[in-house]
């Protein structure tokens, strides 16, 4: 089997257009399945129509119905048959149209993706990317905006990542396919339209790694998905106001990159963990939980979380009280304990 | 219009080729298994039976954490197993016991998992026999899709999945069926009615006519078979393992038979049951109406099997007189395919390891013990 950087080389990495999340994600999943004939995509809407979120427009009329098709409406059966698809030689690529449409695939994730590979003391590998797109922002009625994070990075066995940009995502997508493991691929549903002229290789950060998107030195603020943006645009505001802000984006939240956290809170001294999902037993929760224990004596404040609220997600029109802004972002900053005003102010 | 589906609609009656009392009834529909056939269907089910018996006896001496009997049940499971080709695929659940060891699962692999020892003691790409599935009707869909990709890689291969009539009532069990029959996926569902899940009996798991029912709504050719003929059950699966080998998609079997000791040794079946239910059961063994049917029909040496049978089980009572060792490092060890960074410092932790690179707290001494 060739690996992942020899596969990259065969496609064009030259794409000087502009490209969306969508559009990276797209290309990623074509690259994969011209690059491995075991890969398939299938799920709810993915053939002719292309996905609601059209990123897999035009697969089907390129690589044909065997390779990618519309399964029925029913996402336990997408993932029960994807699992035995895997026992039986094939590398799934399968579909959850939204984030809380997934439940209904929740115990065959929790109890057979993430455990047949322990279970066989690792005869049965399941190498199969669970694509959910996630999250809010996008003004989607109710059911169409959780952040689902915290149900799949609870389950040992899973792989969970997500991605902020279309070069990352594509990346991070090429990366998850060729994984040997399950991979719970969740994209930010409102960063798909986000463009940028990409670079289409696969060399980069590492499937487990996270990466410093923004070097600074008064505060590591640790994002990932929808809200590294949400910290990258903190991060311009806060050099106005005299803060000069490290961004980490997780990409894998399962596993947790300690060495790249640390190395920046250590850096740093100070660190503020920014996600959408509710902040009770959240992500961040977990995040502030480590950094404490490995990085106490660096740190010259606690650990701020900015969250969504602990409430269900709300309705369009009140979705913006709820989400992370760069505001909150840079108010908690300010409320680190800094005793002389920021270092670099 | 009405032809199509009338030939998905299950038999009116069981089909059932050899009585109760050991005398060939013949079918409209399928032939008595030839002579050899029904040899080794006896020899499974006096083996299997014998199994059976042997880790009863094991876990009330506590060898075992916990099992679930077949006893009752080796027609469907003998003649199900036996149906199989070398290329097929079998997917159990735990009170399969006695097909998984059929197929030629090594017995005290099979224990593994109710010895407590580990979750599946056997290679599951060995013998085709996926692990023996707790949660009901999950494994359903995996026999779909081993049968899908089988399909999709022109390789001759069915998958055989049983199931249970509580395990009907499951949504997975309903995907699956939908699934299959959308795909025309080779794959086979035999619902072992054994008349109870755990303590609820099938009356009040269902209103539908007969269980084999609830594959018509999907298009999916069904079968009402007497579970307790092994002859039947052998003919009913390996018919619907030639069809859906030829591309006639899925088939469902619904085969009547009953649970003859309680759901498991921590059950108590006086509770939701009546002795003489289960002694009119006892009248329709089997195991015993294939012996007489086979001892009328010429040559035959039952002790032979008994004989066999007996091996099996005093190597059963050497083999899990001790306790095998149990490793904690297989505790992180395939959790992921290589353990993350984190597993490989919480193995050092559990297993007193110096700890090797990794996260450190600060000011922690170099050796000592890293963060989880």
């Amino acid at each position: 089997m060739s690996t992942v950087t020899e596969r990259a080389g065969q496609v064009n990495s030259a794409v000087h257009q502009p490209v969306s999340l969508a559009g990276a994600l797209n290309r990623a999943l074509g690259d994969a399945l011209e690059a491995d004939e075991r890969v398939v995509v299938f799920g709810e809407d993915v053939g002719p129509l292309g996905g609601v979120f059209r990123v897999t427009d035009g697969l089907a009329a390129r690589f044909g119905s065997d390779r990618v098709w519309d399964s029925p409406l029913a996402e336990s059966g997408i993932v029960g048959t994807a699992i035995g698809m895997a026992m039986n030689g094939l590398r799934p690529v399968v579909e959850m149209q939204f984030d809380a449409f997934a439940y209904p695939a929740f115990e065959q994730i929790t109890s057979h993706l993430a455990k047949m590979h322990n279970r066989t003391r690792g005869r049965v590998g399941l190498p199969i990317v669970v694509r959910i797109p996630y999250g809010g922002g996008i003004g989607g009625v109710e059911h169409h905006c959780d952040s689902s994070e915290v149900y799949y990075t609870h389950t040992a066995g899973l792989r969970v990542v997500t991605c902020a940009t279309p070069s990352d995502g594509y990346r991070l997508l090429r990366q998850a396919v060729d994984s040997p493991d399950p991979v719970i691929f969740l994209e930010p549903k409102r960063r798909y339209w986000s463009k940028e002229t990409i670079d289409l290789a696969v060399e980069g950060p590492e499937l487990h790694q996270a990466r410093v998107v923004r070097p600074g030195t008064d505060v590591t603020v640790i994002a990932y998905g929808g809200t590294v943006e949400t910290a990258l645009e903190a991060a311009r505001i806060g050099h106005d106001e005299g803060y000069d802000l490290e961004v980490v984006d997780l990409r894998s939240l399962s596993p947790f990159d300690d060495e790249t956290v640390t190395a920046s809170v250590r850096r740093t001294g100070r660190a503020v963990v920014v996600h959408e999902a509710a902040g009770f037993c959240g992500y961040g929760a977990e995040v502030a939980a480590r950094l404490t224990e490995q990085c106490f004596h660096s740190l010259a404040a606690p650990i701020l979380r900015v969250t969504g609220y602990d409430i269900p997600y709300p309705p369009p029109k009140l979705e913006h009280q709820h989400l992370p802004d760069a505001d909150r972002v840079l108010d908690a900053v300010s409320r680190l304990q800094w005793e002389e005003g920021p270092r670099h102010g | 219009m009405t032809e199509g589906w009338l030939g998905l609609l299950p038999s009116e009656g069981p089909v059932r080729l050899i009585d109760a009392a050991g005398v060939a009834t013949g079918d409209g529909t399928y032939e008595l298994p030839d002579h050899e056939t029904l040899v080794a269907l006896y020899r499974a089910m006096v083996v299997g039976r014998r199994f059976d018996a042997q880790v009863t006896a094991l876990t009330r001496q506590g060898r075992l954490a916990v099992y679930p009997s077949s006893r009752g049940q080796e027609a469907c499971q003998a003649g199900t197993a036996l149906a199989l080709r070398p290329q097929d695929w079998l997917f159990p659940t735990y009170r399969d016991s006695v097909a998984v060891v059929t197929r030629g699962v090594d017995p005290v692999d099979v224990l593994v998992n109710f010895r407590g020892d580990w979750h599946c003691g056997y290679d599951p790409y060995e013998h085709r026999v996926a692990p023996q599935c707790t949660p009901l009707a999950t494994n359903t869909l995996h026999a779909v899709g081993v049968a899908h990709a089988a399909r999709l890689r022109r390789e001759d291969a069915v998958a055989v999945v049983l199931l249970g009539d509580g395990a009907t009532s499951e949504g997975d069990t309903h995907e699956a069926l939908n699934f299959a029959a959308v795909w025309k996926a080779p794959v086979v569902f035999v619902v072992q009615n054994n008349g109870y899940a755990i303590s609820v009996p099938l009356h009040r798991q269902t209103a539908a006519p007969s269980l084999a029912h609830k594959g018509i709504g999907y298009g999916i050719p069904s079968t009402l078979v007497d579970g307790n003929d092994a002859a039947a059950v052998h003919a009913a699966v390996s018919g619907a393992i030639a069809s859906a080998a030829a591309g006639g998609g899925p088939a469902l079997i619904e085969a009547l038979t009953y649970r003859i000791e309680a759901h498991t040794n921590a059950d108590d079946a006086s509770r939701y049951r009546q002795d003489d239910e289960v002694a009119g059961w006892l009248e329709r063994d089997p195991v015993r109406r294939l012996a007489v049917f086979l001892s009328s029909s010429g040559v035959f040496d039952a002790a032979g099997f008994d004989a066999e049978a007996e091996g099996l089980a005093a190597g059963l009572r050497t083999r899990m007189g001790t306790d095998a060792p149990v490793s904690p490092s297989h505790l992180f060890e395939y959790v992921y395919a290589r353990p993350t960074a984190a597993l490989a410092r919480q193995r050092a932790d559990a297993l007193d390891l110096p700890v090797g690179g990794g996260a450190t707290m600060d000011g922690q001494e170099p050796g000592g013990r890293g963060i989880r």
